[in-house]
């Protein structure tokens, strides 16, 4: 388990995190940590509540209980040490703001006043973060005029721009093709590994990342379980977080969870249709 | 001889007494001065996508300009005044949808003109001041007071500066909110703001161009920059450029058009200013249809290069 070689500092806690609004619990006592040189995946179906883990970790979102500590800290309204690439983002294509721009305004975007580095210097921080996201050949090209999977790596290398311990990205899958998508994993798998830095990715479907993920979050009903791919996607362990039987079948390296014959399900499922509602939550091992 | 020849060909083009006139200098100046801050503001206002917003603030300012004749200040107070405060409003409204807001401003907008409308009859029956309704709507260039000189140097260079205070923040806002919230940015305090420049801007160009076309100095030279340039830095200095050009342009073409047939006693200056802004977006228009172009055929190669 990789949480055990550097359990001395986790880069994130999150630690019992509950959130009601409005009377519906969108978050149970969620639990888990993040290390350095860790890539994680935060799983779950639609509404499962991974974006709402991402406001409360972010600050956006007071939990209605439990605590969120980065680098060890209580976690305070802003934070350097997180980057973040959101969902899905419409770029005007007339934006005149080349790739290049873009990553710019993740080094001095929040800052008042006119350039602080060198323009030399400016430009070499750039260049790096184009070259880790393998970016170089469109650096100059309008954000906007960019496909899908090349703005994506864009936005990672605007957040990495800003030196974080934690980057993290919200689906950033969706609406993207195979190809692109092993692009932008195997991108994020060399960052997390050369520069020791964190990654929390949510996605609904975690086949893709089982050859890179460090752990898996699962999230299923506002509940969590955290662990390695071995330790988490077991029948034993969903049939818990769900409240209702689970399989867990696995053909050619892939991992498919299905909804398991039980009273009221004839035929198996796929459970990104389910939501569980049962009371026993599984925390972090 | 020759710089006899010289000289009369640039009269030809230039007037004598061009610049030895005081009310033109100071056109030039104030022009000049106001087209520069109005155009770097108005950058954001392109991009955010807020012309409807920027056009409503000028429009509104028209209540101040023909309220200030009644009380019997100088126009320009009351332009600033109603243009910041009800920036104040469009910004309180803020967070709401854009079609929302779009309507509120439309209603807002309508319901000033109407008092405009009232003040401007006013100004005409009761304070006996002619010629008040073209001072407001369609400004002044030519006839701006001495004294007012620094006043409108001082808000532009004030504007001027915290727009380039802000720029990289208002940067990252006009490409993502989210990414800007995240980074900490208070977009909220900051949209305010930047509104407020606005109404700064629009109320110092209505006093040039008028309060309807005030928009013009605002978004024309901002739109047809971004059409061209490949930077958000070189947007704005061009931007500035084609607004001092369009604004001096205007100025000497109007000296000028003492002499033109038919009218035989000058053309007013914000028309010709706000012409010639508008020929340049078309100007630049074509050249944005030649790069999209490339850039398209640009595409289509790669596209077919992958296919074989």
């Amino acid at each position: 388990m990789p949480s055990n070689q550097t359990r001395s500092a986790p880069l994130l806690e999150v630690c019992d995190v509950s959130v009601r609004l409005s009377g519906r619990d969108l978050l149970k006592e969620i639990s888990f940590n993040l290390n350095p040189g860790e890539f994680a995946g935060l799983i779950g179906s639609n509404g499962a509540g991974k974006t709402t883990i991402f406001r409360v970790v972010l600050g956006f979102l007071q939990p209605t209980s439990g605590e969120v500590r980065v680098n060890g800290e209580r976690r305070s309204r802003r934070n350097a040490l997180i980057g973040y690439v959101p969902q899905k983002i419409a770029f005007d294509p007339d934006l005149p703001l080349r790739a290049r721009d873009v990553v710019g305004l993740g080094i001095e975007g929040a800052h008042v006043g006119f350039a602080r580095l060198q323009k030399r210097e400016r430009a070499n921080i750039v260049d790096a973060m184009l070259e880790a996201v393998e970016a170089q050949h469109f650096a100059d090209t309008r954000i906007g005029r960019l496909s899908g999977g090349e703005q994506q790596r864009i936005l990672i290398a605007h957040a990495l721009a800003a030196n974080p311990k934690i980057l993290i990205l919200d689906e950033p899958f969706a609406n993207l093709d195979i190809a692109s998508e092993q692009g932008v994993i195997e991108v994020l798998h060399r960052i997390v590994k050369d520069q020791r830095i964190g990654v929390l990715l949510s996605t609904h479907d975690m086949n893709p990342l089982l050859s890179v993920m460090d752990r898996v979050v699962y999230l299923a009903g506002g509940r969590s379980a955290s662990g390695s791919v071995e330790e988490i996607v077991r029948p034993e362990v969903l049939t818990r977080l769900y409240g209702h039987h689970v399989d867990v079948v696995r053909i050619h390296d892939r991992v498919i969870v299905v909804a398991g014959a039980n009273p009221g399900a004839a035929t198996p499922v796929p459970l990104h249709e389910h939501s569980g509602t049962g009371e026993k939550s599984v925390l972090d091992h | 001889m020759n710089i006899r020849a010289q000289v009369k060909k640039v009269s030809w083009i230039i007037e004598p007494g061009f610049f030895s006139n005081s009310s033109v200098t100071t056109a030039l100046v104030i022009g000049g001065v106001v087209a520069i801050s109005s155009a770097v503001t108005g950058l954001f206002t392109v991009l955010g996508r807020q012309a409807f917003a920027g056009e409503a603030l000028g429009d509104v300012g028209a209540v101040g300009g023909s309220g200030a004749y009644l009380v019997n200040i100088n126009p320009l107070w009351g332009f600033l005044t109603v243009a910041i405060g009800s920036a104040g409003i469009i910004g309180a409204l803020g967070s709401r949808r854009s079609s929302d807001r779009d309507v509120s401003t439309g209603i807002v907008l309508s319901g000033a003109l109407g008092v405009a409308a009232l003040f401007l009859y006013l100004d005409a029956t009761h304070a006996h001041v002619s010629g008040t309704s073209m001072t407001v709507l369609f400004g002044s260039l030519f006839v701006i007071s001495n004294t007012l000189v620094w006043v409108v140097i001082g808000f532009s260079a004030a504007v001027l500066v915290l727009m380039m205070l802000f720029f990289q923040m208002l940067l990252l806002v006009s490409l993502n909110i989210e990414l800007a919230q995240v980074r900490g940015i208070p977009v909220r305090l900051l949209s305010v703001g930047y509104l407020v420049a606005v109404g700064v801007c629009v109320a110092l160009s209505a006093l040039s161009v008028g309060a309807v076309l005030s928009t013009a100095l605002l978004i024309g030279p901002p739109a047809s920059a971004l059409r061209i340039s490949k930077s958000p830095r070189g947007a704005a200095f061009l931007s500035a450029c084609i607004g001092v050009f369009s604004v001096w342009l205007g100025i000497l073409l109007s000296y000028d058009s003492a002499s033109w047939p038919p009218l035989g006693h000058g053309w007013p200056v914000s028309s010709l200013i706000v012409a010639i802004i508008f020929v340049v977006y078309l100007a630049t228009g074509l050249g944005q249809r030649r790069r999209n172009i490339r850039y398209n055929s640009a595409r289509i190669g790669v596209l077919s290069e992958s296919v074989r």
